[in-house]
């Protein structure tokens, strides 16, 4: 982010202005996305993406701007889901009267009163410590919620109906469009927040106290306050997209709360990329993809996401958004364009590779289960007879070739890469 | 009641030694590599499913040895590939990496041996009534699961305070630079550290695989559990994760003989609640109902109030 | 943050491969949408069910012709990870895919989120309305208060199962103390509480000796509360436990000696009766419907032996589906169409005969199937068709007629106009 770092009246005010362009894209995007994409199913992904940004950003105020690992942080979500869940019901029943789409506020409410108090003693200290009592405080909340059914419902959670309240524009949130636009807007204010938090002072400080919490102490800054003020800040923005995930669902379960959703969200946010603030959008919307697409069609995709993120956390632990911002040095060089060549060499023998693999595990997957007498299935679009050595051996093949030629390829591609984004090197068109 | 609690006495020993099996493996881990390895129970289940299949042809015995042999081969691989691989990021990507591990063995084990429960039995000749007290048997395969723990906690505590071998560990735990310019190769003893820790903890699933179940939610049922014994009794000390793992044990047996609910404790002082009131769900929580979530209300409580656990000498 | 325009892209790129191929595409079959945990802790029984799914429609529908002269039905997976918010999710998509009918049956949260978002999707898309078949969620609210017009329940409910269960606790004048166990979550009280109820009514003499509820998946080691149920004299238990939960408190019970019987609902198939094996022999009634040993009919007979040539290592656990897959087809060729309102008028009140040879009602007020409930016992002696290849398997030990489970409900059913 050195971009930000030039002085200059003119410049300065180029960078507001692009800074400020970013944003206007952005909602543009958001506002046209679903004219490219009409179908309900289209429209669905989109909504729980949008929640998942909100959360997986709120996740990483903690652990990628704060250095806080939290294995529970799907508690202030849930309950702040519930909260707002609890809200709309009261609409519904009359209690009183207030607006269905500000309820994910009050649920953003809900979830800083509980990060407030259970962060006044579990931020008193970092690292495994603190990830210790969040993965206490989980499992707590968790197993609370079955057995407190006034506030959780037990197993069938709390649900209600978002249309009953006074709409907005004539919007009533009948259909899952207008849910959209709603998340839409909901998701660009929270995204801003968050984003403001971080060039704030108190931001600064929780990069400070992540980096050296000792040198941070020495300025006059106590860390444990710092890590509080981040917590309750991650805790809000994690209520809000809890309330989100109320007006989207109109249900609200254990499920909500416990250690699979802790997890996710931790998941989404190191894939994305935790040292980058557009990291853990980019980790929510490919990981809603691979949970709610690729699921149709495989039973191994967990498997899949498995082995995604363990090879992110081997060899690129900066995340996706980190492969993308290596190439920034490559682009502003203007050399962007000597990577075609190395990148299009590669892809064959890494495609070679990926369908191999991919075709032993679905093949040895599917014989494990197949009914008798059946031999026949299909790997991508292509109906093989597992039971003949030929498909094994071709995929067998594909896997052994294609990691041979990638290992090497990759030494050239290294280079070229490295060619591209030195400064002192000779590029092409620099 | 007195046979209630002492059968709640002895099944909370058996199982308190047998978290103690899987806790030592990961306190070694910690205390050297400062390392709180999430894939830890992943070992013990793979202890029960390998042992589970080896049984088949090989027989339960021969595959109480060999199984925790071929996951501690994996463990140590696990750390020369994976951990030292990622040691340089930081201690976060190392926990977060165990985590993914975790998370995949789970995956890679439902892959090969399907999802449903496994029929992993009690071999036949383990297969008996041991004793028999006031109407309640005692399997003799629980004695045997004591007898094997217990033994592995002596053989654990002589190795590591008499020979040679467990100086040299202790020494590599306090002063890993010193043991290295010492000569001695300390990678290498990080990678057989927790490759030992590894067959631990599937030589404790092998013993409890066909008494706990064996199923692809094994590890995750148990994982927290281990973490909890772990840090309750002070991340890196043994006498630590003992004490926490034989209290963890006992609490969660005898808190489920005792049928105390919170009415009855405010009842104590004269307070009554009616059944119509809106916190209902509070005053009926009976002991035995929260038995199996004491340990993570411990954990919390410690952490709160003594960071570096029951008998840590540091916090992480 | 010059990069914030990668995002854009990549949401649109992403979007554009996610989604290209999972349009809808118009064929020529009637689409069931079975959505069940196909991945995670619960897959083995959704994909046991799916297996059994496919092969009733294959087998008794579409061989013979499929309906309304000649339209297959055909059935496709859903992974919902019994989680409520995937299933809402894999609602849309059905919906998308041109889906009518969707399945389900794991877990009754799931259930109670989906019935609550089909009837909230029929009333605000009439033009798109689909209908709900729950094969296997027993809470009792899906057919009283939280019932609605397209929702039809094919397995017996909590209650009605523990009305069998208890005429069979009443003829048993030997059982005079009984302890309810139960995992503690919305079913597992529900059991308790109906259990509670009607004994105290078939029963006074009786003595309920214990009332426990464990964490739902916590409790690895059951011989405490086995030493528990022991120590009180208990003659019966009675448990909602499933999977892990009820494998080892069956273990416990063998290791303690606890020689009473255990009666549960779901005991059995997915590798529990293989896992309880000799342990819970003679012990372990399951109270369900259907017909194992003996299969009553030849015809089922040889469906059950059809089903287990073609995958070896599965069984009939769920014979409620085979009713499903039946009763909707009919359904279908009696509307005359594929409008689903017509379809859900049709199966108000229909009457049908199993492939077992017991008669059912689909009761109009509720959407509640009616049908006689049987106890099993697990053993391996005459057992004829045994689960997990374990020679153990579950032999009829008394069947409970339709009229003694009909229970009242409170279901207001408002149907569309």
């Amino acid at each position: 982010m050195s971009v930000i770092a030039t002085t200059g009246a003119a410049t300065t005010r180029r960078a507001t202005f692009r800074r400020l362009a970013v944003w206007l894209v952005s909602a543009a995007v958001l506002l046209i996305l679903p004219q490219i994409f009409t179908s309900g199913l289209a429209v669905t992904v989109m909504n729980q993406m949008g929640i998942a940004i909100v959360f997986a950003l709120s996740y990483n105020m903690m652990l990628g701007q704060g250095g806080m690992l939290s294995f529970g942080h799907a508690v202030y979500f849930g309950l702040g889901g519930f909260f707002a869940m609890h809200m709309i019901d009261w609409v519904d029943q009359q209690l009183f009267v207030f607006p269905i789409y500000l309820t994910p506020f009050m649920g953003g409410l809900f979830g800083l009163f509980m990060a407030l108090v259970i962060g006044s003693f579990s931020t008193r200290r970092a690292g495994t410590v603190f990830a210790m009592i969040s993965l206490g405080i989980g499992e707590l909340v968790a197993a609370l919620s079955l057995i407190l059914v006034v506030f959780f419902g037990g197993e069938e959670g709390v649900s209600g109906d978002r249309t009953t309240g006074p709409g907005i524009f004539g919007f009533n949130f009948l259909q899952d469009i207008e849910v959209y636009y709603l998340i839409a807007v909901w998701v660009l204010v929270a995204v801003l927040f968050m984003y403001l938090f971080s060039r704030t002072p108190a931001g600064r400080m929780a990069n400070a106290v992540r980096d050296n919490p000792e040198r941070a102490e020495f300025v006059g800054y106590s860390q444990r306050t710092v890590r509080l003020i981040s917590f309750c800040a991650a805790g809000f923005f994690a209520g809000i997209a809890g309330g989100l995930f109320a007006i989207n669902y109109e249900i609200l379960t254990e499920q909500n709360l416990n250690a699979t959703t802790s997890g996710g969200v931790l998941l989404m946010a190191y894939i994305g990329g935790i040292g980058y603030f557009i990291g853990p959008i980019v980790g929510a919307v490919i990981f809603t993809l691979l949970q709610t697409v690729l699921s149709g069609y495989t039973d191994l995709w967990v498997l899949y996401v498995g082995l995604v993120f363990l090879a992110t956390v081997l060899y690129v632990p900066t995340g996706l958004t980190g492969i993308m911002m290596m190439h920034v040095p490559a682009w502003r060089l203007g050399r962007l364009r000597s990577l075609v060549v190395p990148y299009l060499t590669m892809v064959i023998p890494v495609a070679m590779l990926f369908c191999g693999l991919v075709g032993l595990l679905e093949m040895f997957h599917y014989r494990n289960g197949a009914p008798t007498g059946e031999v026949e299935m299909t790997v991508f679009y292509v109906t093989v007879d597992f039971t003949s050595p030929l498909p094994w051996a071709v995929f067998t093949a594909l896997t052994l070739a294609g990691g041979y030629l990638t290992r090497r390829l990759a030494p050239a591609v290294a280079a070229s890469f490295q060619a591209a984004t030195s400064y002192d090197a000779k590029g092409s068109s620099a | 009641m007195f046979e209630l609690i002492l059968f709640s006495i002895l099944n909370g020993l058996v199982y308190g030694l047998l978290l103690f099996m899987l806790s030592s493996g990961l306190t070694l881990i910690f205390s050297m590599m400062g390392v709180l390895n999430f894939a830890h129970a992943s070992f013990y289940m793979l202890g029960a499913y390998f042992a589970f299949t080896m049984s088949g042809y090989i027989g339960f015995f021969p595959a109480l040895i060999i199984a925790p042999i071929i996951a501690g081969l994996l463990g140590a691989l696990v750390e020369r590939y994976g951990l030292r691989h990622v040691h340089r990021y930081g201690h976060v990507a190392e926990l977060i990496f165990t985590f993914g591990l975790a998370f995949l063995i789970e995956e890679v084990v439902q892959f090969f041996w399907g999802k449903q429960l496994q029929d992993y039995r009690v071999p036949e000749v383990l297969d008996f009534t041991f004793f028999e007290m006031f109407g309640n048997a005692f399997p003799a395969y629980k004695a045997f699961m004591l007898l094997v723990s217990i033994a592995i906690f002596v053989l654990l505590f002589a190795v590591l305070t008499r020979s040679r071998v467990g100086m040299i560990i202790q020494a590599a735990i306090t002063h890993p630079n010193i043991v290295a310019m010492l000569g001695h190769n300390v990678p290498f003893i990080f990678m057989a550290t927790f490759g030992v820790g590894s067959a631990l903890a599937a030589i404790a699933g092998v013993i409890a695989g066909p008494v706990l179940g064996t199923g692809p939610a094994m590890a995750f049922e148990l994982g927290t559990i281990v973490f909890v014994v772990v840090v309750f009794g002070g991340l890196g000390s043994l006498s630590g994760a003992f004490v926490a793992s034989i209290m963890i044990g006992l609490i969660q047996t005898v808190a489920v003989a005792l049928d105390v609910s919170v009415s009855d404790f405010f009842g104590l002082f004269g307070m009554s609640f009616s059944p119509d009131d809106f916190l209902v769900d509070v005053w009926t929580i009976t002991l035995p109902q929260i038995a199996p979530i004491i340990p993570y209300l411990m954990l919390v409580l410690m952490l709160i109030f003594r960071p570096q656990g029951l008998m840590g000498k540091r916090e992480s | 943050m010059q990069t914030s325009r990668f995002a854009g892209l990549v949401v649109a790129l992403a979007m554009t491969a996610g989604i290209a191929v999972g349009q809808a595409q118009a064929a020529d079959t009637i689409k069931i949408g079975f959505i069940d945990p196909l991945s995670g802790p619960f897959a083995a029984v959704g994909q046991s069910g799916l297996k059994q799914f496919t092969f009733a429609a294959d087998e008794l529908v579409n061989k013979k012709g499929g309906v309304l002269g000649g339209t297959m039905l055909e059935v496709t997976g859903y992974d919902n990870q019994v989680s409520a918010k995937e299933a809402l999710i894999q609602l849309k998509k059905a919906i998308g895919d041109g889906v009518k009918v969707i399945v389900q049956g794991n877990s009754s949260g799931v259930a109670n989120a989906l019935t609550d978002a089909v009837e909230k999707h029929n009333t605000r898309n009439p033009d798109q309305r689909i209908l709900y078949l729950n094969y296997s969620a027993v809470d009792p609210a899906l057919t009283n208060e939280k019932c609605n017009f397209w929702h039809f329940r094919f397995d017996a409910n909590a209650d009605m199962k523990m009305e069998a269960l208890t005429d069979d606790i009443k003829a048993r004048a030997d059982i005079d103390k009984v302890y309810v166990i139960g995992q503690d979550y919305s079913f597992g009280k529900a059991v308790a509480a109906a259990a509670v109820d009607m004994l105290g009514k078939k029963r006074p003499d009786l003595e309920i000796v214990g009332n426990e509820l464990h964490p739902i998946g916590k409790v690895k080691d059951f011989t405490p509360y086995v030493t528990k149920i022991k120590a009180s004299g208990a003659k019966a238990v009675i448990t909602g436990n499933w999977g892990a939960d009820m494998v080892n408190l069956a273990k416990a019970a063998n290791d303690i000696g606890l020689d009473v019987p255990f009666y549960t609902y779901y005991a059995a198939g997915n590798g529990i009766t293989a896992t309880l094996g000799a342990a819970g022999k003679g012990r372990i009634m399951l109270v369900t419907e259907g017909a194992a040993n003996p299969a009553h009919t030849d015809a089922f007979r040889a469906y059950t032996t059809a089903y287990e040539a073609k995958y070896e290592n599965e069984n009939i656990t769920q014979f409620r589906i085979i009713n499903t897959v039946q009763m909707l087809a009919r359904a279908i060729d009696k509307a005359g169409n594929t409008n689903v309102d017509d379809i859900a008028r049709a199966l108000e009140g229909m009457e049908f005969t199993t492939i077992a040879g017991d008669r059912v009602i689909m009761r109009a007020s509720d959407h509640q199937l009616a049908m006689p409930i049987r106890i099993f016992v697990h053993t391996d002696e005459n057992v004829e068709f045994d689960m997990d290849n374990s020679g153990f398997g579950l032999v009829e030990e008394r069947a409970v007629p339709v009229s003694a489970v009909e229970l009242p409900t409170t279901c207001k059913m408002k149907r569309p106009s």
